[in-house]
């Protein structure tokens, strides 16, 4: 199986990956949220967005900054100008899978992770403390 | 590198962060070695937009800076260690923790400070400033014990800062000097309107009052005593009297400053020394200073372009105004007082809808020099530009503020008049030349023109032109205006209906890669989508192809609340209800703490259960005798019932019977919106029937039928369809009506706004249902057939298919519940926490 690698913009520590769950957990072309626990004792939610069946796999953080609920993973898959979004489910506002960038509100920008996806398994990446 | 270059910026507010971008983005990039002083806690933030930070928006939020960006580039910020020293001769600056750095050249972006005058009593305990995020921290922590605020200083900032305190509840005062509201921008009779239209939102406006004194309240905390012997009382005093430059780093070093502050520049934003450069508030050009982040962000371009060896020049800039002040529409533009010599008025006023224009013209009335709008800012865009473009008025320079009546247009008005040059969005720099030319290559629609020239992303005053602009530019190209449901399918919801039902298509894929365009889809298509395969075909809306096109509320069968938590609504059809089940409701909702309440609907709503709760409390639900209610889905809702003749003195026929009867019948009918329906047992209409989508009235020969009835934003008396109806007939009406509107509605329109736009109105309605005119009447019954045969309870199916139950996870990896999710108790009911409780050490 190909290793397919997503890598967010401005991430050039060395990078931790942390397993998560294999890629047939995730839904069909939709989100779904994510515990990510590097081990130091911190725990932040994400959310996993996968194209349709294939490969490619995102990471963003699953706070919507606008309404403070963790409900990104339950926003539905967005294509604007060949660019996979996200809606979120509250106000609708979308933010890009690939850089976090909130379309309405360029001020806005949600953080992204490096996703891995090997052995049909999906892993996230955490910068080594 | 030899040739590198040392560039210190001191302050890292909204002007120095626009530097940092425009050296980094620019010719110099290469050679800088940039570092920023940031006297405040974090790196810059929107200060535009500061106010939002009551209503949510939070620090993060805030950011200007896009995570990574200084890091990437190299530059070093200095968080919360401001520049304390200047050395010229050494060429440093001297940080307050003591380290020294050596600059090449220096930028000077401190802004400025908000004026407080010194009044008696002015540093008294809860008196404030609103510039900093820690100031409107430290103004919301007061505020939580406080009743009563006042604002001193009516201007533009004094007037957001009184909207903001009234929004955090307290009864609110604005004290001003001068004789009238925004006595900068607006003339006489435009800040007469607006303060009409701000006390009428509950403000207490106290013009021409000079505080002498803040002192101890006998009822609030502070007393305010003004010259004229009038005094009030207040817990909160917030000081919005202006703002003056921060040049004393300036000063210290002798930079030339002007007499009343300002660190003197240059067309090149050059101070007295040609190292060091001034931008934003706190630079003076011209003998001004430019109170606007647009002149700002100008300044920092220029300057970023000089150190890299170009020569641009700031020109100053226009202080047009364009804002919403409580909801009040106020403009200003250029000469608003009509001081120029010679300069002539004309006014309108219309006193019963709140509305002053004015416009100030030269002698000949041939430019426009000024404009004031109040009540409606709409032609702001226009007016700029006539005065920015130095534009010929019309020959009737009145009609620019004069109502239009019957849709008649302006002469030589509108974009289309504009010249290539003409500055669309100035925060941003763009001109209708820049935009026409992003469209001609490509970007047709509004979103894609301001992702790639940035137009209309920075105060958002400009946006209605930058529509106008590419609509303009799409009419030209020969593009119509485009009904295309989104940029995914080049064709209407109706169109798309049709697809799907004769080429028998399935799912969206099938349809997107028969019909689209390009690949994927949005928030707009796919619950599109997925509505037209639910009319069509019924398939459950969890299925694996179907689940990730729902709205969230379908998707996850609830409907979605502001903190992530779903609400629950049984159907209980007609609003009959037996004692047994509404206890056991009651036990359901006792057992998972959840708030209840009696809906608008005639039912009962459960709010507040957590994703991972949903299925258990179904199941509970199922297991009690409940079918889902459908309140989440663009899908029957309710058919509302009053109790008819079986109790009722007056009754001539059984509404309830009649209200069970059609709920059961068109429960599960998915269409284009949702669906209200009424049934009342006599005239006196106790159900209102007449303001649903379908409401039926007892005759006593029969059944009327109404349609296209609404409540709601836009209420809308239902038609009289058909008189003295036996149940049948009425029955195969209602089939036919309602698959009509489902197969030709547009998305997200109502029956009746469907109907408005239906050519032919009731007679065309009423001979495709009743005279079957288009011979469609058969067919629309069996698609209503096959609909109500496919019926099944969504919550039913989901809880006892293991594979949808997974889709009620919290987390893939992870059955714990989302513990950011908190509930306080109020009137014996849990609700979500607010925000400023979960700040105050609720679990976060
Ligand atoms: C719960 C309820 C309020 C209540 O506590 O009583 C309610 C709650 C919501 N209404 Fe409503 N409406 C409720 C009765 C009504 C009524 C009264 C009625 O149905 O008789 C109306 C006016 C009648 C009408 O629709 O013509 C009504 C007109 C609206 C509208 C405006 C629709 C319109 O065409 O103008 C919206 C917005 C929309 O649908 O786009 C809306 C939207 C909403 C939403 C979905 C807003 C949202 O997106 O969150 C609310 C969902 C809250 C939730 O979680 O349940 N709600 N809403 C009522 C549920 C009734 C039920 O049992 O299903
Ligand atoms: C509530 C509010 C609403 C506004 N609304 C609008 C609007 O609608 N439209 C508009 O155009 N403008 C508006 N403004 C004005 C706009 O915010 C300013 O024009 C803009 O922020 C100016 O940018 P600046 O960088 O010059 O100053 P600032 O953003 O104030 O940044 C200066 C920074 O320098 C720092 N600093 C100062 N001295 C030192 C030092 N010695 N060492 C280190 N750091 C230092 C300060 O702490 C500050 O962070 C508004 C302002 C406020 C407060
Ligand atoms: S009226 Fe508005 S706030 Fe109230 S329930 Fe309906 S949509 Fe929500
Ligand atoms: S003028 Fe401010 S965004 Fe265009």
């Amino acid at each position: 199986m190909t290793a397919s690698t997503v890598q967010s913009a401005g991430v050039d520590a060395a990078l931790r990956w942390l397993d998560i769950c294999g890629l047939d957990d995730l839904p069909y072309d939709a989100g779904v949220a994510a515990l990510l626990e590097p081990g130091d004792g911190s725990t932040r939610q994400i959310a996993l967005f996968r194209i349709e069946d294939s490969e490619q796999v995102y990471a963003i953080a699953n706070r919507d900054p606008f309404s403070h609920a963790n409900v990104l993973g339950r926003g539905i898959l967005c294509w604007t100008q060949g660019q996979p979004a996200v809606a979120s489910p509250v106000l609708k506002q979308h933010f890009l899978l690939s850089d976090g960038r909130c379309i309405e509100d360029e001020s806005v920008r949600i953080q992204v992770f490096p996703v891995r996806v090997h052995d049909g398994r999906v892993a996230v990446g955490v910068a080594e403390s | 590198m030899n040739d590198a270059i040392r560039v210190v910026v001191i302050g890292n507010g909204m002007v120095g962060h626009h530097f940092l971008e425009a050296l980094a983005t620019g010719p110099a990039a290469g050679r800088a070695q940039v570092t920023a002083f940031c006297e405040e806690p974090r790196v810059a933030y929107d200060r535009v937009h500061l106010t939002e930070f009551f209503s949510g928006r939070d620090a993060d939020a805030l950011s200007l800076v896009e995570s990574g960006f200084y890091e990437r580039h190299g530059i070093r910020v200095l968080i919360g260690d401001p520049a304390v020293a200047i050395d010229r001769d050494a060429r440093t600056v001297t940080a307050q923790s003591g380290t020294l750095v050596p600059y090449d050249k220096l930028v000077l972006a401190t802004g400025s400070y908000p004026f407080v005058p010194p009044i008696p009593g002015h540093d008294r305990e809860h008196c404030f400033v609103y510039r900093t995020i820690e100031d409107l921290e430290a103004i919301r922590a007061a505020a939580g014990s406080a009743e009563v605020g006042a604002v001193v200083g009516g201007g533009l900032l004094g007037l957001e800062a009184a909207k903001a305190l009234k929004d955090l509840g307290l009864q609110t005062h604005v004290v001003e000097f001068a004789p009238r509201l925004m006595a900068v921008q607006v003339d006489a009779g435009g800040g007469a309107l607006l303060r009409e239209q701000i006390e009428s939102l509950g403000v207490q406006v106290h013009t021409g009052k000079n505080t002498q004194a803040i002192e101890d309240g006998a009822s609030r905390r502070h007393r305010m005593r003004f010259a004229d012997g009038a005094e009030i009382e207040t817990d909160v005093v917030l000081f919005s009297a202006g703002i003056r430059p921060r040049d004393q780093l300036a000063r210290d070093c002798d930079l030339a400053v002007g007499e009343r502050g300002g660190i003197v520049i240059d067309d090149h934003c050059r101070t007295s020394d040609p190292d060091v450069y001034a931008i934003g508030e706190c630079a003076l050009w011209g003998g001004r200073i430019f109170g606007l982040v647009a002149p700002g962000y100008r300044m920092a371009a220029v300057a970023a372009d000089a150190i890299a060896g170009g020569g641009e020049a700031f020109t100053g800039a226009d202080m047009s105004t364009k804002l919403k002040l409580m909801g009040v529409d106020v403009a200003s533009i250029g000469d608003a007082q009509g001081t120029a010599p010679g300069a002539r008025e004309y006014v309108y006023v219309d006193g019963l809808h709140g509305l002053y224009k004015k416009i100030v013209v030269d002698a000949e009335g041939r430019k426009l020099l000024g404009a004031v709008l109040v009540g409606d800012a709409a032609d702001y865009g226009t007016l700029l530009q006539y005065r920015l473009n130095d534009m010929a008025l019309p020959e009737h320079p009145d009609a620019l503020i004069l109502p239009r009546r019957d849709g008649d247009d302006l002469p030589g008005l509108g974009v289309a008049a504009l010249p290539d040059s003409a500055q669309i969005c100035s925060c941003h720099n763009v001109s209708k030349g820049q935009l026409c030319a992003a469209v001609a290559e490509g970007a047709t629609t509004l979103g894609a023109l301001k992702e790639c020239t940035k137009a209309g992303t920075g105060c958002g005053g400009c946006a209605v032109l930058v529509g106008q602009v590419l609509n303009a530019e799409l009419e030209k190209l020969g593009l119509e205006v485009c009904t295309d449901i989104c940029e995914h399918f080049p064709h209407t919801r109706q169109e798309l209906y049709h697809l799907v039902r004769v080429n028998q298509i399935k799912s969206f894929h099938e349809l997107q890669t028969r019909h689209g365009r390009g690949n994927g889809g949005c928030d707009i298509c796919k619950p599109a989508v997925a509505s037209i395969l639910a009319s069509c075909w019924n398939e459950h809306v969890l299925d694996r192809r179907h689940a990730g096109l729902q709205d969230t509320n379908d998707r996850y069968l609830g409907n979605l609340q502001k903190n992530g938590t779903y609400s629950i609504v049984p159907r209980i059809a007609g609003g009959e209800i037996t004692p047994d089940k509404l206890i056991a409701l009651g036990e359901v909702a006792r057992r998972y703490d959840l708030y209840t309440k009696i809906t608008g609907g005639q039912r009962i709503d459960l709010f507040g259960a957590r994703v991972e709760q949903l299925p258990q409390i179904w199941e509970e639900l199922i297991a009690a005798g409940f079918e889902t209610g459908h309140a989440y889905g663009k899908a029957v809702r309710t058919v509302k019932s009053c109790v008819g003749n079986t109790w009722c003195r007056y009754g001539v026929d059984d509404s309830v019977g009649l209200a069970l009867e059609i709920e059961h019948r068109y429960k599960g009918l998915r269409s284009p919106h949702k669906l209200k329906f009424a049934v009342s047992g006599c005239t006196r209409e106790c159900a209102e029937a007449q303001s649903k989508d379908v409401g039926v009235i007892a005759t006593e020969h029969g059944w009327n039928l109404y349609v296209c009835g609404n409540g709601g934003m836009r209420p809308r008396h239902a038609d009289l369809f058909a008189t003295d109806l036996e149940r049948d007939t009425l029955i195969r009406y209602i089939d036919r009506f309602l698959m009509f509107y489902v197969r030709t509605a547009d998305r997200l329109q109502r029956t009746s706004t469907w109907f408005e736009s239906l050519d032919g109105g009731l007679d065309y309605l009423r001979a495709v249902v009743i005279d079957d005119s288009l011979g469609i009447g058969a067919q629309l019954e069996e698609e209503m057939a096959a609909v109500i045969g496919s019926y099944q309870c969504e919550w039913k199916t989901a809880v006892s298919d293991p594979e949808k139950r997974k889709l009620f996870r919290p987390f893939v990896n992870s059955d714990r519940p989302d513990e950011q999710v908190v509930f306080v108790r109020e009137r014996e009911q849990i609700r979500p926490a607010r925000e400023e409780e979960l700040e105050e050490g609720l679990p976060a």
